[in-house]
């Protein structure tokens, strides 16, 4: 009980030192958590890919199509139960910034593979009748205050012109990770308007998606299904979807690691900041501890009330930062808006912000403690006056 | 050192004791071969010019620092060879300390203060609080409990910390200058109240002090200089010659 009242008295001794010290901790963490949440949403897709999902696309690149005659064949290889396909749209919704993915789908078979977007039966048949129809997220949908029957117009990039869909559906996620950021349209709209215009892209798929009756068989069925194309004009590559994203990923790897080296240097910076107060402070009471050995009390005592001290301000810092890190995340992804799908602080995030403040206030008290626990009593004696 | 028809048995027997520091790759002796008895009950002043040892021979008896060599006999015990939790759990039980600044915990109150080396016994809180408001009550400071060393003066301080020095019954009360740092009103009260320690409780005392009306308390006084001891006579007689 006298050391608790000890260690939270000692802490509360020179107010603005602690607050200050409190303060810099609240923003290491929150900061911490904020970068760490962002190297989270990175791999979000990747994350939520399912292991039974298989991506096949062309071989050479990304960017070059596959012919819409590929669907029936991947179908008939052992151990694949339905396959859809998807072509990337990359229209603009009123400016540049706006961005969310958009992609024409098989509707039927693709969510029918998406279970986790959910759809009001009724609200899917209503989109599924109408050939210009669009179901969107409801992050989508929040972001840029849409509703259904909303007239939503896509500038074309890949497929110029202007594109002009009604929103029929609106899915939520299943899970929190679920991005809810994207829209879908009919692919058979996007083909049969590529014929009209005459462009030459028509019964051309950006990617297939692949399910597999059984996980453990992708590596297999993505063998058997790049072998059925093998020396053809159009080679296809299959991996899992998890492998696809992380692809993706690959492509601002560089960015990644940065944001996660900088969210440690943070952390880093916190614990001098921290180190120098414990400093300050055991040196500061030297005398104080002397008397508590001479008096009989341990070295091992002693050096526990620096650390008590250490890591009582650490868990107040920790508290309030972690508690900060969830109104400031929801700030900023009001802010970036569908640029980053899933923004979202997970509980990991917060056991490793719990884990780094712990061993800030560790760290930082292991030199003073260790300095007041080996000072000789009549040597301390002599801080008095 | 006691002037009584039946001299008590010796407490504390100091043996050819000697200490030295370095200071810049030197060697500096600071107390050479002293030898000396304290009687239990007795109250023994220590005086001398500033750095003629008497503080390093102080902590040497009480146990805060170790001598190059000789022994301390603590009623038979030779603490010179007790090891650091020994020597810890040796003064916790045995010995009460007095300093010049009074050494107090500035966030703890009088009460909680003087509690403090009770926390390192088995004692109940209600035990111990029973302990802390008789020894409060002892030196006049019962309506003082609930405040911090910062609120009271420099002689209430002093005697708080005489209060913390004696909760635990020790033996050996150790004072270093205890009214170096007080005026003269505050000093005779804090005086008074050694005085009473020795010849009400028994305690026995050893105490460093520069004041002559302190060290007049004391029933003996041993002279410290340049790392040697004299007694009052020994020094008369230098005097003279």
């Amino acid at each position: 009980m006298q050391f608790a009242k000890l260690v939270l008295r000692n802490a509360l001794r020179h107010k603005l030192r602690t607050a200050l010290t409190v303060l810099g901790l609240v923003v290491a963490i929150a900061s911490f958590g904020l970068l760490q949440t962002v190297v989270g949403a990175w791999y979000a897709g990747a994350e939520s890919a399912a292991p039974t999902r298989l991506v096949t696309r062309n071989a050479v690149s990304l960017v070059f199509p596959l012919p819409l005659g590929y669907r029936d064949k991947i179908r008939s290889v052992d151990g694949v139960r339905s396959v859809s396909y998807a072509n990337w749209f990359a229209g603009i919704y009123q400016d540049p910034k706006n961005f969310f993915p958009q992609l024409a789908v098989e509707p039927r078979t693709y969510f029918d593979m998406y279970r986790d977007y959910l759809v009001p039966a009724d609200d899917f048949a209503a989109f599924l009748r109408d050939r210009k129809g669009a179901v969107i997220g409801r992050k989508l949908a929040d972001t840029h205050r849409l509703k259904v029957g909303d007239v939503m117009p896509l500038r074309g990039t890949i497929y110029p012109g202007t594109w002009e869909f009604t929103i029929r559906a609106i899915y939520d996620g299943a899970e929190q990770k679920t991005d809810t950021s994207q829209m879908f349209f009919h692919w058979d709209y996007l083909n049969e308007t590529v014929k009209k215009r005459g462009r030459g892209r028509a019964d051309q798929v950006g990617i297939y998606l692949v399910d597999v009756t059984d996980a453990d068989r992708a590596a297999e069925v993505s063998q058997a299904i790049d072998a059925l194309f093998r020396n053809s004009l159009a080679e296809t590559l299959t991996e899992t979807e998890r492998a696809f994203q992380i692809g993706f990923v690959k492509q601002t790897e560089a960015l990644v690691v940065a944001i996660r080296i900088v969210s440690y240097v943070v952390i880093a910076i916190i614990l001098a900041v921290m180190a120098n107060t414990m400093a300050m402070t055991a040196r500061e009471r030297l005398a104080e501890y002397a008397t508590l050995k001479a008096l009989g009390f341990s070295p091992a005592f002693v050096a526990a009330l620096i650390f008590g001290e250490s890591l009582a301000i650490a868990a107040v810092g920790a508290a309030a930062g972690i508690a900060l890190t969830f109104p400031v995340g929801d700030w900023f992804a009001q802010r970036v808006g569908t640029l980053i799908p899933v923004f979202e602080v997970s509980a990991q995030t917060v056991a490793l912000q719990a884990l780094c403040a712990l061993a800030v206030g560790v760290a930082a008290a292991i030199i003073p403690g260790r300095r007041a626990a080996r000072v000789r009593i009549v040597e301390g004696l002599r801080a008095v006056g | 050192m006691h002037a009584a028809e039946r001299p008590a048995p010796a407490l504390i027997r100091i043996r050819n004791l000697a200490k030295s520091y370095r200071r810049g790759g030197q060697v500096v002796p600071v107390l050479t071969d002293i030898t000396l008895d304290v009687r239990a009950g007795d109250f023994l002043g220590l005086m001398g010019p500033s750095g003629s040892g008497k503080s390093t021979l102080l902590n040497l008896i009480a146990g805060i620092d170790k001598p190059d060599a000789g022994e301390i006999l603590f009623d038979g015990v030779d603490i010179t060879r007790l090891g650091e939790r020994e020597l810890a759990d040796w003064r916790a039980g045995t010995v009460g300390f007095v300093f010049q600044f009074y050494n107090l915990m500035p966030v703890l109150t009088a009460y909680e203060n003087v509690e403090l080396p009770l926390t390192l016994t088995r004692l109940s809180r209600r035990e111990r609080r029973a302990h802390v408001e008789a020894a409060l009550a002892l030196v006049g400071l019962s309506e003082r409990m609930a405040h911090y060393p910062a609120e009271l003066s420099g002689g209430q301080q002093q005697r708080v910390a005489i209060a913390r020095a004696i909760i635990s019954d020790p033996r050996l009360i150790v004072a270093d200058e205890p009214t170096g740092d007080l005026d003269r009103h505050s000093a005779a009260e804090v005086l008074a109240l050694m005085d009473r320690l020795n010849t009400d409780l028994g305690k026995t005392i050893v105490m460093v002090t520069h004041d002559r009306r302190a060290a007049e308390r004391a029933h003996a006084i041993m002279y410290l200089d340049k790392g040697e001891l004299s007694t009052a006579a020994d020094v008369h007689e230098r005097s003279v010659r």
